[in-house]
C-alpha cells in the first residue's frame, strides 16, 4: 500500500473515507499501557466518579490518535502528516460493558495550498455530539 | 491558585535520551487500532523511504509526556494537577519519527493564563535527535479547573 491519494486528485470538499471506532474498557487499558498514561479516570470508575465524571472516560489522546487514522489511512504514509492538532471539547464516556463507546470520525479537505499540502478538517462524534474541536491535519501529498 | 508568571519562558533541558523502539511503535499503533503497514512492517516502511517503522503522528505524546512532567509538576509553577484536564494538543513535524531514533526533548512554558477563572498552561516540547536534528514540536494545553467548580 503506497500513498493512496495524489495532490492533483484532491479538491477542497473532497471527503475522506470515514471511520467508526469502538472503545471498550479493554481499549483504554491497552492505550494506557502503550502510552504510559495510567491516569485512573481512564480505567477506574470509583476514581472517575470521585472527580465528578459520569463514568470512566477515554483518553483524549486515544480519540485524537483514532481520528488521525482517517488521515493516515487516506494518505498511506503516516510520515506525510506535517501538523495535527485538536481541542478536547467533550469526554467520551466508556461504560463497563461489551458494547463500549462508539466514535464516528469523518474528514474533509478544507484547504489546498501551493506548497503541495492540504489541510484536512476532522469531526469526531460520540452519542451525536462532537468531542473534538478544531481538529485539523496538514498533510503533504505526492 | 494562579500560575506563577515568572515561569513563562522557562526552559526545561532534556533528560536522558528516549530510544524509539520498533516494538513500542507497533504496540502503540495496535493500541490505537492502526494497522497501517508503515507502522508495523519494516519492508513496507522502507518502500516509502523510511529506515524503519514510522510512528503514528500522536506517538510523540509518549515522549513529550515524560519531559512535560518535569515542567507541570514543578512546585514553583503552581499548577494544581489534581484539577487538570487536557484541553488541547498539537504536533508539528519537521520529519517523521521512526524506530531507531534516539531523541531528547526540551520543554518550554509558552504561556500561563487565566481563562474564565481557570488556569490555562501552554507548553511546547521540542523533540530532536541527540545530534540536534529537529523532529517534532508538541504543544500541550492543560486547564486546571478553579477550586470549587464541579464539572
Amino acid at each position: 500500500m503506497a500513498a493512496t491519494v495524489a495532490f492533483a486528485d484532491v479538491e477542497v470538499g473532497t471527503e475522506l473515507p470515514p471511520l467508526t471506532a469502538r472503545f471498550t474498557r479493554a481499549t483504554l487499558v491497552g492505550y494506557a499501557g502503550a502510552s504510559g498514561d495510567f491516569n485512573p479516570i481512564h480505567w477506574n470508575q470509583r476514581v472517575a466518579r470521585e472527580v465528578g465524571l459520569p463514568d470512566v472516560i477515554a483518553h483524549g489522546m486515544l480519540t485524537m490518535a483514532t481520528a488521525g487514522r482517517v488521515v493516515t489511512d487516506w494518505v498511506g504514509d503516516p510520515g506525510a502528516v506535517l501538523e495535527y492538532g485538536v481541542r478536547f471539547t467533550r469526554p467520551v464516556v466508556v461504560p463497563d460493558d461489551d458494547a463500549g463507546a462508539t466514535v464516528e470520525i469523518t474528514g474533509v479537505v478544507a484547504d489546498k495550498r501551493d506548497d503541495g499540502t492540504v489541510r484536512v478538517d476532522l469531526t469526531a462524534r460520540f452519542e451525536g455530539q462532537t468531542v473534538l474541536g478544531r481538529a485539523q491535519a496538514v498533510v503533504r501529498l505526492p | 491558585m494562579a500560575l506563577n508568571q515568572d515561569y513563562v519562558g522557562k526552559v526545561y533541558p532534556p533528560g536522558p535520551a528516549y530510544l524509539v523502539g520498533r516494538e513500542k511503535v507497533r504496540e502503540f499503533a495496535t493500541a490505537i487500532g492502526d494497522d497501517n503497514p508503515a507502522c508495523h512492517d519494516v519492508a513496507h516502511a522502507a518502500s516509502l523511504g523510511h529506515p524503519d517503522v514510522v510512528a503514528p503522528p500522536t506517538f510523540a505524546i509518549v515522549i513529550a509526556m515524560q519531559a512535560l512532567d518535569t515542567a507541570i509538576l514543578d512546585p514553583g509553577l503552581g499548577l494544581d494537577y489534581s484539577r487538570v484536564v487536557h484541553a488541547e494538543q498539537r504536533f508539528a513535524y519537521t520529519r517523521p519519527l521512526r524506530a531507531g531514533d534516539s531523541v531528547v526533548t526540551t520543554t518550554t512554558i509558552e504561556s500561563a493564563r487565566v481563562v474564565a477563572g481557570n488556569d490555562m498552561l501552554t507548553t511546547r516540547s521540542d523533540i530532536a535527535t541527540e545530534s540536534g536534528e529537529p523532529i517534532c514540536s508538541c504543544w500541550n494545553v492543560l486547564l486546571a479547573r478553579a477550586a470549587g467548580e464541579e464539572s
